[in-house]
Order: structure tokens, then C-alpha cells, then sequence
């Protein structure tokens, strides 16, 4: 708070600088260099300066650390400043020599990537429409704000606890295969509801659908009613005004809750742990257990080899749409 | 990781005016008083399970020593001691871990003069012997591990000296926990955990180092391989082992993998498997459900582990003597009893044995079935009378113990194989 009001006054400072006349101004450097600090130009930077030292502090540099890391040299015990590929050797090893059957990284990233396009395709449709019920089918504000709580109650209890719970629904004498089982269904309880592909996909649909849901809302709730109304006039059926309306311009919506989705699920390793019966593979567990193995530079490589994949995505998806020119 | 809060003994009303009272004696007696004023706060670092309220609680009472417990995972012990080693006080480190953590420099040898049962401390640490007899010596074997050259020497010393690199704490043999309700015949072998019958039914622990160990186990039962070292494994062992869970894993033969003790514990109490790799006191709290469940002893033999008390290298002065004292009464039998209580076993059996009663004794270390109903320390019932202890006495127990928990010198293979398992 203190920079920022330091920013202020630096601004006031600025424009009564500008306002004076030009004798005081040429005089040693130093005035040069304050007028600079001072000047109506400079404010901005002021202002930037918490947050991109906050940044830089809290982001930037743990980067840099995490990727110079990921060229040293470690053993059981410590690690050695070094300017080493042997990470990234690692990380790839056998990846060129046993095609065509996939090395490790490839087999995980292969993984990760279903699970990511799964996911993402179950919670942009359900965060779709959920957004778009809230935003044209309910009409008073009170409804909506009541609807949104209802839609972050799965957020009351612990991460933890909310997957945990799928056990006793899920599990071989589970709530459903005790159901399938009564009503005739199946005579086997049927074990691929829990800890499988399946289960998976749907603690991350559980989880993640939120954070399609608040973004599309929000560049729903921007459209101007009278678009869909010249739609109408114009002669569109209902979906032709969802398809040629409504999605162009939640477009941005749709993007941001895709990222939100996209990068978590990519980072995910507790998830996939404990809804996969630990026997999926994801890269963060491959992060975690190199960590817990004081293995800290292939663990730093393979991060960086993580985040670069995580980029490739999202750069691909932000090409699709300009983010910044439609907010 | 939510196990990393902070734990901090409170101090009680009580507490102050037996602190007090404490001052009051002292004062009169004519003993420095500035040392009860000011207790040493010990910052205590190891895993939640052996850090009890109760043992904070006693130590507080007995010696005015605060016990400040920094709970983490077993991996997250290693990984402070190597990077913050100046934020604890004492460790509570597993002895397999010594061969990463002693080439640090971050943990001192212990003065065994200043150590008051240090010649008392049971032979299953100084000479890898039960009642006389060598047990099985693959892995980690505290005794491999016992000893330093030197005060703050980084190597081991095969022959005993006066420094000792950890005093134990809590040890006990692992072996497969089952559900005889489901099983309905008795299993003997390690190698039932990959039988075809359980198929979809059984789990193995998902933690590399402990994992392939026990796959070993089950990998010699099958009669598939002869180790040279179950602990130590060379490349090509590393890789049998690994497909042998593989060729299982991809045949459906296990329903999950756990990494915590609540994980198999519900795994085993959910009854979504029958058979897998178990901790004792998650074998307990199964029990405790309701749930029937046995600890297996096997006839291929125990893996076993041991866990005890380091020293930072930075202690020093008052704090130092604070451990020293701590430790001594750790050993000094109140401890012992508390942890024997729990099915875990402690290092000085004999001062132990004189804060039990005669019938706990028998249950808990000779084998014998209970008198009396036999409780935890908590007061909850734990066996009723007449029930024998899963595997019998101390010596059956720990007598046929086959291999050690271990870190490997193909450590980084293995963990790579290990990774590749799980990714299959």
C-alpha cells in the first residue's frame, strides 16, 4: 500500500515538475535524473513497480532458479553447480531408441494429454451450459447470485476429502454397484468405476466444471440482449442464434476457463493419485517422487520440460483468440 | 502437504503451576533455578506416527524439556536434514536413509559415553542378532549403519565405536496384511500377493525404495529369481523385478497402489482389496473398524525397518545436553513401554519390560495369548482376552527378519524403473 501511495504523490510530484517553468530544470544531472523519476511519463512504471517486484520476487526468479537447476549435477546427497544436458538426456532417455513403443515421458505426456482433452471437452460442454442457463433463462440477479453459491458448494470441504468421498459411491460395495446390483443390472460389482480412466475424468469434471463455468458467465452476461433479439428478427432458429451469437462472443470466456482447465489438469498429480488408485501415471507424480528423492535438477528438468508443453497449449489456444483485444 | 503444520505442546494452567512447584523445590533444595524457569524447547523432526502427545506431555512433566514436534513425511526428513539442517533440534531419521544423509556432514555422531543404555541397546542394532542368532542381514541393516570413525566423520565403521550414528527409537517387521473373512484359506507365502485368485483384489505400496523390496520378496517366492542382495540390487535385478509388476500390473492383478497409511487402511477396510503390503499399525486400526484383518507372518520372512534419534551438527551447549537428557529418557523405559504398546518395539527391552505389566508383556513380546483384554495407551480396546499377537513373540518376529528397508546404489535406476512401473 505505501508504494502505491508513493506512486501517487510521485505523479503529483510529476505534474507540478511539468507545470513550472524551465529555469529550475537545467541544472545538475541528478535534477535531469529526478525530473525523469518524476516526469508524467514515468509514472506508469511507478505504479507497475509493487506488483512487477512482487512478480519478479515470487515468479521470475524461482523460474530462473528452476531452470539454471535443471543444468547441474546431482548425487544421493547434493547437488553441483554445473552447465550439464545429462537432465534432459534423462528425462528423454530411450525415447528415440524404442520407437516405436513410447518411452516413459512420452507415454505420460500421452496420458496427461487424455486426460486433458477429456476433461476438457466434458467441462466446456457442461460449463456451457450450466453459464448459459445462469445468464439467459434466469432473469432476476437474486436467482443468479443464489444459483452461482449453489454451483461452488463442491468447494466447502478440502480437495482431499471431496475425492476421498467418491470411495464408498464408487468403490466394489459402493452405493452404485450396491444400487446396479439390486436392480439387477450386473451380478459382478463392477470395478471399473473406481480407480480407473473413468473415476479420473470425473473428479476432474467434478472439480474443474467451476472454472468453465465463471469465465463463460461472464462473457455471457456481456452480450447485449438486443443482438439475440435481431437474431430472432432476422430469422435464426434458437440454435443458429446460440451458435452464431452466443459462442463467437463468449469466445474469450470459453478460452480463459479452457486455460484454467487445461493447466491444471497438465499439473495435476493428487488427482490422478488418488482417484487412479496410484497406478496412472502423471508428470507431477514423476516431479514429486524425483523430489522425494532429492533427485532436485532432473526434477527441475523435467518441470521445465513441463512447463514449455504447458505453454505449447496454451500459446495454441490464445491463437485461436485474441484475449486481450475481446475483454 | 497438509502434514507439515506445526505441531506445538501446549502448555496447560497445570503445566504452569507444576512448573512452579517445580521452581519452588529447586530453589529450596538450593539447585540453580534459572534452568526450570527457562525450559529448553527441543524442535523434534520426524514422521507424525511416532510423535505422540503423550510422550511431549511426560518429558515436559519429568525433565521440564518442551517437545516442539515438526511432523513431515518419512522423504521430507531426508530432504530437511540435507537442506535446512539448522531448523530442528533431533531427528527421528529410519536407518536406511543414514547412507544418503551421513555423506551430507548435517548429523554428528552421538557420544555413547553420554548415552546411559547405550551398552543395553538391544543386539538387533549393534550386531544384526536376535536371542543369540544372526537375523537377515539384506538392505540397510542398522548394524551396517551403527556406527561412525568419528565424531564428524562421514563414513561407517564396521566395528563398533564410541559414536553412534542414531539411537533407536521404534523398529518392527513388515510383512502382508490380509482379510481372512474374504480369503477363506490360509496364506503362507509372499508370493500369494501376485496369485491369479486375488486378481483386481490386491496393492502394493507405491513408494519406490519400500516398494521393489517387497516385489522382491514376492519375486523369490515365485522362485523367478535368487537375490544377491534384495537391498542392493544390480541393473538387470532392478529390471526383472520391475516386469514382473509390470507383466502383473498389465494383467489387472492389482486394484490400487497407496502411499499413506490412511490410503491402505481403507483399502483394507472398504474391502476393495484383500491382500497387499501393510504397515502394523494399519493393520490395527483396520482391526480396531471392526474389520477383521491379519498381519500375516510369512515363511520367506519379515522386511523390517528401524527408525531412531539423530543430532544435528549445529547443537551445542544447552540445547545439546537437553538431547542427551531427552534421549536417555526415552530409553529409560516410560517411552519403551508406550511404543511396545503399539506393536512397535523399542530399543532397551529390559526398562521397557518394567513399566508393563506382566500380562502386556506376555501379549506384546513373548507371544502368548492375553490374559486380560489388551488396550492401546489411549484406553481403547485393542484385543480381547485370549487373543495371541499376529506372528508371535519379539524373537519369532524379529528373529525372522529376511531384509532391511534399503537405499540402493542403482538408487536412480531404480527409481526411473519404479516411475516406468507405474506408468505401464
Amino acid at each position: 500500500m505505501e508504494r502505491v501511495h508513493r506512486g501517487l504523490s510521485d505523479r503529483e510530484a510529476g505534474r507540478t515538475a511539468v507545470l513550472e517553468p524551465a529555469s529550475a530544470l537545467a541544472t545538475a544531472r541528478a535534477g535531469v535524473w529526478r525530473r525523469r523519476l518524476t516526469s508524467r511519463a514515468a509514472a506508469p512504471y511507478w505504479q507497475a513497480a509493487p506488483l512487477a517486484l512482487v512478480f519478479a520476487f515470487f515468479f521470475v526468479l524461482p523460474l530462473v532458479v528452476m531452470v539454471v537447476v535443471s543444468f547441474w549435477r546431482y548425487n544421493e546427497y547434493s547437488i553441483t553447480p554445473a552447465l550439464v544436458g545429462d537432465n534432459y538426456v534423462s528425462v528423454f532417455s530411450g525415447c528415440v531408441a524404442e520407437l516405436p513403443s513410447l518411452c516413459l515421458t512420452f507415454k505420460t505426456y500421452l496420458s496427461t494429454l487424455k486426460f486433458c482433452v477429456l476433461a476438457w471437452a466434458l467441462t466446456l460442454l457442461l460449463g456451457f451450459t450450466v453459464a448459459y442457463f445462469l445468464a439467459f433463462h434466469v432473469r432476476s440477479l437474486t436467482a443468479q447470485m443464489a444459483l452461482f453459491l449453489v454451483c461452488t458448494i463442491p468447494f466447502w470441504t478440502s480437495n482431499v476429502i471431496r475425492m476421498i468421498s467418491w470411495v464408498p459411491l464408487l468403490g466394489r460395495n459402493g452405493l452404485v454397484n450396491g444400487f446396479l446390483i439390486t436392480a439387477g443390472l450386473t451380478r459382478e460389482p463392477q470395478t471399473w468405476l473406481l480407480f480407473s480412466d473413468f473415476s479420473v475424468v470425473l473428479a476432474f469434471v467434478h472439480l474443474y466444471t467451476m472454472f468453465m463455468i465463471v469465465p463463460i458467465f461472464n462473457s455471457m452476461s456481456r452480450i447485449d440482449r438486443a443482438l439475440l433479439e435481431a437474431a430472432r428478427d432476422a430469422g435464426a432458429s434458437g440454435w443458429q442464434a446460440l451458435w452464431n451469437v452466443v459462442v463467437p462472443l463468449s469466445k474469450p470466456g470459453i478460452v480463459i476457463g479452457s486455460i484454467f482447465v487445461v493447466t491444471m489438469v497438465m499439473g495435476d498429480y493428487v488427482t490422478i493419485g488418488v482417484m487412479g488408485g496410484q497406478q496412472i501415471a502423471s508428470i507431477g507424480k514423476v516431479i514429486q517422487v524425483q523430489l522425494s528423492y532429492l533427485q532436485f535438477p532432473l526434477a527441475a528438468a523435467n518441470a521445465v520440460v513441463l512447463l514449455a508443453a504447458v505453454l505449447m497449449v496454451i500459446a495454441a489456444m490464445t491463437r485461436l483468440v485474441d484475449v486481450r483485444k475481446e475483454l | 502437504m497438509a502434514d507439515t503444520k506445526r505441531k506445538t505442546t501446549v502448555v496447560t494452567r497445570r503445566d504452569v503451576l507444576k512448573g512452579a512447584a517445580a521452581v519452588t523445590g529447586t530453589a529450596i533444595l538450593g539447585a540453580p533455578a534459572f534452568i526450570s524457569a527457562q525450559p529448553v524447547t527441543l524442535r523434534y523432526l520426524g514422521t507424525a506416527v511416532n510423535q505422540s502427545k503423550e510422550i511431549a506431555q511426560k518429558v515436559k512433566a519429568d525433565l521440564g524439556i518442551v517437545i516442539e514436534y515438526v511432523p513431515v513425511t518419512t522423504d521430507d526428513v531426508s530432504k530437511r536434514i540435507i537442506t535446512q539442517p539448522a531448523s530442528f533440534d533431533i531427528a527421528d531419521v529410519e536407518y536406511f536413509q543414514l547412507r544418503k544423509l551421513i555423506p551430507s556432514g548435517n548429523l554428528i555422531g552421538m557420544d555413547a559415553s553420554r548415552i546411559k543404555y547405550a551398552d543395553r541397546i538391544t543386539p538387533v542394532f549393534t550386531r544384526g542378532e536376535v536371542a543369540g542368532k544372526k537375523v537377515g542381514d539384506q538392505g540397510t541393516a542398522p548394524k551396517k549403519v551403527f556406527y561412525l570413525e568419528g565424531k564428524s566423520s562421514t563414513k561407517f565403521s564396521a566395528t563398533p565405536t564410541q559414536w553412534i550414528t542414531l539411537i533407536p527409537t521404534v523398529y518392527n517387521a513388515d510383512t502382508l496384511g490380509i482379510r481372512p473373512d474374504l480369503i477363506k484359506r490360509p496364506i503362507g507365502s509372499w508370493s500369494e500377493l501376485l496369485n491369479a485368485e486375488f486378481k483386481g483384489k490386491s496393492s502394493i505400496l507405491n513408494i519406490p525404495s519400500i516398494g521393489i523390496m517387497d516385489a522382491a520378496m514376492v519375486v523369490e517366492s515365485l522362485g523367478l529369481h535368487k537375490y544377491q542382495d534384495k537391498g542392493n540390487m544390480t541393473k538387470a535385478e532392478i529390471d526383472l523385478t520391475t516386469k514382473a509388476l509390470i507383466d502383473a500390473k498389465k494383467s489387472g492383478q492389482f486394484r490400487a497402489f497407496w502411499k499413506d497409511f490412511n490410503e491402505s487402511v481403507n483399502l483394507m477396510a472398504s474391502g476393495e482389496v484383500v491382500i497387499q503390503s501393510m504397515w502394523s499399525p494399519a493393520v490395527t486400526k483396520v482391526r480396531s473398524m471392526g474389520v477383521p484383518c491379519i498381519y500375516q507372518p510369512l515363511k520367506e520372512g519379515y522386511r523390517a525397518w528401524a527408525a531412531g534419534f539423530g543430532l544435528p551438527k549445529t547443537l551445542s551447549g544447552k540445547k545439546l545436553d537437553a538431547a542427551y537428557d531427552f534421549i536417555n529418557w526415552f530409553l529409560s523405559g516410560w517411552a519403551g513401554a508406550f511404543l511396545n504398546r503399539q506393536g512397535y518395539y523399542s530399543a532397551v527391552l529390559d526398562t521397557a519390560k518394567a513399566q508393563m505389566e506382566p500380562y502386556e508383556w506376555a501379549y506384546w513380546m513373548e507371544g502368548k495369548p492375553a490374559e486380560k483384554d489388551i488396550k492401546a495407551p489411549d484406553g481403547t480396546l485393542l484385543e480381547k482376552a485370549g487373543t495371541v499377537r499376529d506372528g508371535g513373540s519379539f524373537e519369532a518376529r524379529m528373529g525372522a527378519v529376511a531384509c532391511w528397508n534399503a537405499v540402493m546404489d542403482e538408487n536412480d535406476y531404480m527409481v526411473r524403473k519404479w516411475n516406468e512401473f507405474i506408468a505401464a
